[in-house]
C-alpha cells in the first residue's frame, strides 16, 4: 500500500492546521498555504497524515491510497 | 410518596418521583448550556483562525469537536432525567418532536428544536469527510440558530434563571458568544460588507428582543404560571 498526499488549491483557505499536524512533510508559504516536501507518505507517518486530513477545516488535504506501487512519470 | 425498585436487585432504590431527577434535570441542562457556549466559542475561534505560540490551531479544533460530543452526553442526561421524572408528563417523543408536550409546550419545544439541530450538527460532522465540505458547512451555519434557541429554552422552562448565580452564568455565556461573534464579524469576509452589516443588525435585534422578553417574562414574577400554557392562551387561562 502506497500513500500519496495532495492539496486541493481551490478549497484550501490557509488555515495551516496540516503544517501543525504533519510538520514532517508540510511547510507553509509566506501566505500560510501548504507546501508539500514530498507527496509520498512514509508508513510511520500515515497515522499523522490521516489525522491532518480529517482535521483540515475545508477538507482540502487529500490522502490517496494505491495498492500497487507506481513509478511517477 | 411511592418509590419504585428495579427488577434487578440494585443496592439502592431508584425513585422516579422524588426531587432527585428534577435537580438532575436542572443541573445537566445548565452544564449542557455552558458546554454549548464553549462549543460555539471554539467554533468561532476556529473560523477567525485564533492561534498563539502556546495554543496551536489544532487544539481549538480538537477541543471544539470533543466539547460537542461532551455536550451531547449532558444533553442526553438532561433529556432522560426529564422524561423519567414522573412529576411532569413529558414523553420521549417530546424530546424529538417540538411543541407537542403537555408541559410548557412552547418553551420545552424550543429545547427540542435546539436539541434536534444539535443532533443534525453532530451527525453531519461525524460524516463530514464523506458528505463533502460544502453541504457540511451549509448545515453547520445552524449552530448560530441552535445556541440562542437553547438559551431561550433555558430561560423559558428553567427553574433557576431568576437566581443570581445562574443569571450571572447566563450573562457570561451571552457575553462570550457575543464577543466571539463580534470578532468574527469584524475580521471575516472583507469583501462582503453588506452581509456583515446585516448579520450584525440581526444579532443586535435578537439580543434586544431576547432581553426585553426575558425581563418582562421569565425574570418577572409569576412566570411559572404564565409559562405553563401556550403563549397565546396565557392570559385567558390564568386570569379566570
Amino acid at each position: 500500500m502506497r500513500y500519496r498526499l495532495r492539496v486541493n488549491p481551490i478549497t484550501c483557505e490557509a488555515h495551516g492546521m496540516c503544517a501543525e499536524l504533519l510538520g514532517e512533510i508540510i511547510d507553509l508559504d509566506p501566505w500560510g498555504y501548504p507546501i508539500l516536501g514530498s507527496d509520498a507518505v512514509p508508513p510511520d507517518l500515515v497515522g499523522h497524515a490521516e489525522r491532518a486530513v480529517v482535521s483540515c477545516p475545508t477538507l482540502a488535504l487529500i490522502l490517496d491510497r494505491s495498492s500497487h506501487a507506481r513509478a511517477r512519470a | 410518596m411511592t418509590t419504585m425498585t428495579t427488577p434487578l436487585a440494585l443496592p439502592f432504590e431508584v425513585s422516579f418521583d422524588g426531587p432527585g431527577l428534577w435537580y438532575a434535570t436542572r443541573a445537566t441542562g445548565l452544564v449542557a448550556l455552558l458546554l454549548l457556549t464553549l462549543c460555539v466559542t471554539l467554533g468561532v475561534l476556529t473560523t477567525v483562525r485564533f492561534t498563539s505560540p502556546k495554543w496551536p490551531r489544532f487544539v481549538t479544533v480538537g477541543l471544539h469537536s470533543n466539547t460537542s460530543l461532551l455536550t451531547t452526553v449532558f444533553l442526553a442526561l438532561h433529556i432522560l432525567t426529564t422524561v423519567a421524572d414522573s412529576y411532569t408528563d413529558i414523553r420521549l417523543s417530546d424530546a424529538f418532536l417540538p411543541f407537542a408536550a403537555n408541559y410548557r409546550p412552547v418553551w420545552l419545544g424550543l429545547g427540542t428544536v435546539a436539541s434536534d439541530l444539535l443532533i443534525a450538527l453532530i451527525v453531519t460532522s461525524l460524516v463530514r469527510v464523506r458528505m463533502g465540505h460544502r453541504s457540511w458547512r451549509a448545515i453547520h451555519w445552524l449552530a448560530y440558530v441552535s445556541w440562542p434557541v437553547a438559551m431561550v429554552h433555558a430561560f423559558g422552562t428553567g427553574t433557576d434563571p431568576s437566581t443570581v448565580w445562574v443569571s450571572a452564568l447566563a450573562l457570561v455565556c451571552l457575553g462570550t458568544v457575543l464577543a466571539a461573534s463580534a470578532w468574527r464579524l469584524l475580521t471575516g469576509w472583507p469583501d462582503r460588507k453588506g452581509l456583515r452589516l446585516a448579520a450584525a443588525t440581526s444579532v443586535a435585534a435578537v439580543v434586544l428582543a431576547g432581553w426585553g422578553w426575558a425581563s418582562s417574562g421569565p425574570l418577572a414574577p409569576g412566570w411559572s404560571k404564565r409559562a405553563l400554557a401556550p403563549v397565546t392562551h396565557a392570559s385567558t387561562v390564568w386570569s379566570s
